[in-house]
């Protein structure tokens, strides 16, 4: 191979970093066989003692793998808990067992059902924040990921963001 | 034998009859009066007193001839109360000055945890307009019971609790009749309008 041509490929895989290092909307994480994908938390009220947060996570080996929680520096601890809404009673209960991913599918945490939780943050999330944590796995071990922090699930700002009250 | 055959025919003609009355009237829906219906009674709305995050007395009878929603929620909540605050304060910027016509309550179920102190500080990311309330634990007990709302502390292994809790949001007209409930699912168009209507009642 030529050194022109060393330069125009080692310059065009320059080029995808960059470009999906500013797609800021998705971004993933990896360990062994288990893929971490998007993992977000939402904008927090002031004061707020507890925050929800979600991701996907694939797993693209032959054998289940759990994840069994985490930690982050910027929270009391995080846990796993599944949420249900039934006749108009919303339930939230942890998952004391951890959270299995079975050989080659994946789970959504998502609004409305399974979450991390984020007990008792040391300073409100604002939106566009990021935040390092690690999560545990039983076979993939420990993670290190970014949670970024959205008002949403979409990720988009909407007109509520005026009364935000983030104080800076 | 045919006499026999008969009967048993028609025994079990009347058995499946029956159960398939019995599935389909179970299946369907209850009657139910359309969201802007007045249920007249007083299963919503019946008598309650609190104390606001700004250490307000407000009870059903300060509330006399003014409009207001209400919902029941707790800081300790990840997901639904604080989206529900972050819409309503969404929905209420956009009324503008409508939105000053009706009254948006917040009912903490949780006022163990939730101090006033806690609550005045987590209600500055909301709309201004939006008051949270909370009382001792018979105060909470008897605003559910005139909303016919639902609330249960869970204990978990921690030593630590959670709270099971109704998320509708409650439409009180200002004659003090149940206007429906506000549903964060459906279009925020018909949650405008619905608000738009409250304020005109
Ligand atoms: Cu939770």
């Amino acid at each position: 191979m030529s050194y022109s041509n060393k330069v125009a490929i080692a310059l065009s895989l320059a080029s995808i970093t960059i470009l999906s290092s500013s797609a800021a909307s998705a971004h993933d994480f990896s360990a062994g066989d288990i893929r971490i994908g998007h993992p977000w938390s939402r904008a927090a009220p002031a004061a707020a003692p507890v925050m929800g947060a979600y991701l996907t996570l694939t797993n693209a080996g032959p054998e289940a793998d759990t994840l069994v929680g985490g930690s982050t520096p910027l929270a009391e601890r995080i846990e796993i808990h599944q949420m249900s809404i039934e006749d108009g009673v919303a339930r939230m209960r942890p998952l004391p067992d951890g959270l299995e991913v079975a050989p080659g599918s994946s789970v959504a945490l998502a609004p409305g059902g399974i979450h991390l939780m984020f007990i008792k943050p040391a300073r409100p999330f604002a939106e566009g924040d990021r935040i390092e944590a690690t999560l545990e796995f039983a076979r993939a071990g420990s993670v290190r990921v970014e949670f970024v922090v959205q008002r949403n699930a979409e990720g988009k700002p909407d007109t509520a963001t005026d009364h935000g009250g983030h104080t800076p | 034998m045919n006499r026999v055959r008969l009967f048993r025919i028609c025994v079990w003609g009347a058995v499946v009859l029956l159960a398939g009355f019995l599935l389909v009237s179970t299946m369907l829906p209850e009657p139910q009066a359309p969201a802007e219906a007045s249920t007249g009674t007083a299963r919503v709305g019946g008598p309650f007193s609190l104390t606001s995050h700004e250490g307000e007395r407000i009870d059903n009878q300060s509330l006399t001839g003014r409009p207001y929603l209400v919902f029941f929620g707790f800081t300790h909540c990840p997901e639904i109360c604080p989206t529900t605050l972050f819409e309503l304060t969404d929905l209420m910027s956009e009324l503008g000055a409508d939105a000053e016509k009706f009254e948006a309550l917040f009912v903490t179920v949780d006022p163990e945890r939730d101090t006033q102190a806690l609550l005045a500080s987590y209600m500055t990311s909301f709309d201004s307009r939006i008051t949270a309330l909370r009382g001792s634990s018979e105060e909470t007990e008897t605003t559910l019971r005139a909303f016919s709302a639902y609330a249960a502390k869970v204990p978990l292994e921690d030593g630590q609790y959670t709270m099971d809790h109704t998320t509708g949001v409650y439409l009180v007209r200002g004659d003090g009749s149940f206007g429906g409930t506000l549903d964060m699912h459906e279009p925020r168009d018909i949650r405008l309008q619905k608000l738009r209507r409250l304020a005109g009642s």
